[in-house]
């Protein structure tokens, strides 16, 4: 959570105050000053993905995609063209004669969405459009897998784009198959809860935003659709950058994760909160902010919210593994220093 | 102005007169040569207003060049063999999306075996892509279908690969004639695009389309083939107007008219074959060759107008249809539907194997005497092949065939003739 400023920065109150309403760490609109308050709230939202499409109950990509997007386009004056990977995104939003997309958008395959957005960029710098910026996105598929190259190359010319990645954690438009961001233990359509093992297998695992960094672009960071103020303040800072910018925003897929589509927030929220997805910032390769947790939650309350991970439960939990997620978590918040007083 | 030079830097100032937005450029050989001389015009400032991207692979190419041509900039790339293969999904999107890049291929055989060297392999792969396909003859006509390609593609929203033999063209020094920037921009208006992503008229391009519409779209896309037929030829009319010189167009017949056999070959092999036919003509052989230059659109129709009344047709190819024969010889027939002739597909010059005025000249006397087997390996080593093939009956493991053939040939280097 970022530190809010006091009106009168000469009188700062006595100790550090919080403002969290019950159950969550969302910050109300009230409470922020005007240029920090969300796009939704304004009147003039462009309502760039709008209302109408084909996604799930309960989409935490389609709520990403919304905030993510209007918020570019405030930052850019409403002169945003998308790029979009093939995925769930492009297909509920879309299909002839229908399109959710008050903006120009385009889509051309599964892998190459930052590569079109870099032609496109290239278009605008050689027109001498410098006033309309390039968004991209993609599944954690299309970007952390068949994406990944065009993703790096993209990363490595320091193209002007802003990618976004919106993260369910498996390629769920095909029917929730494995994808390299899956969790260990996760059961998906590839990774069955089957066997001495069931689900996903415990790997190295594969962090794109850290990748990202190891490129130097200006700006990483993590988001979440748990706190949408962060998302839009994150990616607002992005577009107010040139150069290569990646945003990895956490997005419940209740589908796929078996989780009622009313808990999509709370599973986000709960994911942070228990370290499993860390929120933090980085800019040219080194980490400038990370949202902090004031109350670690064991991963269990994460994962038991999803049916994905129903076979570590039951009447003989897996223990074993779920301290080895547990440990996942624990070294998330050392590595990245999320506990308060830390 | 006349200049003797390569034919890759041919082809690069050619592209810089047509005026490019982006270029974008990934190695592979033989087609490093063009890109290497855009750069170098770009990074000079004598191509100004151009974007050189140095991409990360042929897939990235031309995803690069499908959103600069999307977002409306005159866009051009190049690539040869596997790097066609590796695009190959952007290929058939670039042409789904009804984008006018440009793209020259340098064409090279497909490995395994890896093999650097000439054929048609690459860019027949993708004859159905939905690119046009032109195919030039000499340095002279790779340069000036670039000029011509670049107005194809954007009067029918189509991309349009200009296609020319690796090394033989690529990396020969030859006289061109380079025209002046003055007769390019008379010949090549700027760039209107059907379709832009533009912040002022927001449009969806490439969403999911369905049964209800699918083969309609489709349909489409080869009524525009359907219209190049014609405007191939009325462009080769308007170029040789404004540039005084014949280049492009379906096809080009030699000596065709009272012919019994006709030749039908694409590319630089037609100088050769062309050699052969006077050779022979001097010797009264009646015989001809047709050059295709439009391969898709395929010509259907002028082909028929022109080898109807000969007795014979040979198809010389430079890629193999493994399990069939020839892909161009398919076309040939189609295009002599109820017409019977003795047709012939020879399979020459795979992997930059030299096609010789000899082996052509005794190839096409025993056309002539209808000795040819259906599919002709040129100068194929039967030696060789048959004794590989005992070897394999013998025993199992064999190891790669590709090395046990050259050990049996004892040669070091690569034998080319």
């Amino acid at each position: 959570m970022r530190n809010l400023k006091f009106p009168d920065a000469a009188t700062p109150p006595m100790q550090s105050v919080k403002f969290y309403q019950t159950g969550t760490f969302t910050v109300g609109n009230r409470l922020l000053a005007e240029d920090e308050r969300s796009v939704q709230a304004n009147m003039e939202r462009t309502n760039s993905l709008n209302s109408g499409h084909r996604a799930c109950q309960g989409c935490g990509e389609a709520l990403g995609a919304r905030y993510a997007i209007d918020a570019a386009m405030r930052a850019a004056a409403n002169q945003v063209i998308a790029v979009n990977a093939t995925g769930c995104l492009e297909v509920f939003s879309t299909p002839y004669p229908e399109t959710s997309w008050q903006i120009p958008w385009i889509h051309s395959l599964f892998g190459n969405a930052a590569a079109v957005a870099s032609g496109v960029a290239a278009a605008m710098h050689v027109k001498g459009r410098t006033d309309v910026r390039v968004v991209a996105q993609g599944g954690d598929g299309g970007t952390t897998d068949i994406g990944f190259g065009c993703l790096s190359g993209m990363f490595e010319r320091n193209d002007d784009v802003l990618y976004i990645c919106y993260d369910n954690e498996a390629y769920m438009n095909t029917g929730v198959q494995r994808s390299s961001a899956t969790p260990p233990a996760a059961r998906t359509a590839t990774t069955m809860a089957v066997g001495r093992e069931p689900g996903n297998v415990f790997g190295t695992g594969k962090n794109v935003p850290l990748i990202a960094m190891a490129h130097q672009i200006p700006y990483v960071a993590t988001a979440s659709v748990a706190n949408l103020r962060d998302l839009e303040f994150k990616v607002t800072k992005a577009m107010g950058i040139h150069g290569a910018r990646y945003v990895h925003i956490h997005v419940p897929c209740p589908l796929g994760w078996g989780s009622a589509p009313a808990d999509t927030i709370k599973v986000a929220r709960l994911a942070v909160e228990s370290g499993l997805f860390p929120l933090f910032e980085a800019e040219h390769g080194d980490i400038t902010g990370r949202t902090k947790l004031r109350r670690p939650v064991p991963v269990t309350e994460y994962l038991q919210l999803q049916k994905r991970f129903a076979h570590l439960f039951g009447t003989k939990p897996d223990k074993a593994r779920l301290d080895a997620i547990q440990a996942i978590a624990d070294r998330n918040i050392a590595r990245f220093g999320l506990l308060e007083n830390a | 102005m006349l200049k003797q030079v390569e034919g890759s830097w041919a082809v690069a100032e050619a592209i810089a007169l047509c005026r490019p937005e982006v270029i974008c450029a990934y190695p592979i050989t033989p087609q490093t040569h063009i890109v290497e001389g855009l750069g170098e015009l770009v990074k000079s400032g004598v191509l100004a207003g151009c974007e050189f991207i140095n991409v990360e692979s042929e897939f990235a190419a031309l995803s690069v060049a499908i959103g600069s041509s999307a977002a409306g900039a005159r866009t051009y790339t190049a690539t040869s063999s596997q790097g066609l293969l590796f695009m190959a999904e952007a290929v058939y999107n670039a042409a789904g999306l009804g984008l006018p890049i440009v793209m020259t291929i340098g064409n090279r055989a497909i490995g395994a075996p890896i093999n650097i060297w000439n054929d048609h392999s690459d860019s027949m792969s993708m004859r159905d892509a939905g690119w046009i396909q032109l195919f030039a003859e000499t340095n002279q006509e790779a340069l000036d279908l670039h000029i011509q390609a670049f107005r194809l593609a954007e009067e029918l929203s189509c991309p349009v690969m200009v296609c020319m033999d690796g090394f033989i063209l690529t990396h020969a020094y030859d006289r061109v004639d380079i025209p002046t920037q003055g007769q390019v921009d008379a010949f090549l208006p700027p760039f209107e695009p059907r379709q832009i992503l533009d912040p002022a008229e927001p449009v969806s391009i490439g969403a999911m389309v369905g049964p209800e519409a699918f083969t309609e779209v489709r349909y489409l896309a080869h009524h525009k083939q359907l219209r190049a037929l014609s405007l191939i030829p009325q462009l080769s009319d308007a170029f040789r107007a404004q540039f005084g010189r014949a280049s492009g167009g379906l096809i080009r017949p030699y000596r065709t008219a009272d012919a019994e056999t006709i030749v039908v070959a694409l590319g630089s092999v037609n100088g050769t074959v062309q050699e052969v036919v006077d050779d022979m003509r001097a010797d009264g052989v009646a015989i001809g060759s047709v050059s295709i230059c439009s391969f898709r659109p395929f010509p259907l129709l002028a082909l028929r107008e022109t080898l109807q009344h000969a007795k014979r047709v040979v198809v010389l190819e430079k890629c193999l249809a493994v399990g069939l024969g020839g892909i161009v010889s398919d076309g040939v027939r189609k295009s002599l539907s109820g017409i019977q002739l003795n047709g012939y597909t020879v399979i020459a010059g795979l992997g930059g194997r030299a096609i010789t005025r000899s082996s052509l000249r005794q190839l096409f006397e025993d056309a002539g005497a209808d000795e040819l087997e259906q599919v002709t390996f040129l100068d194929l080593n039967a030696d060789v092949v048959a004794h590989e093939l005992e070897r394999e009956a013998l025993a199992r493991r064999t190891g790669p065939t590709a090395e046990a053939i050259l050990r049996r040939l004892g040669t070091v280097g690569s034998r080319i003739g």
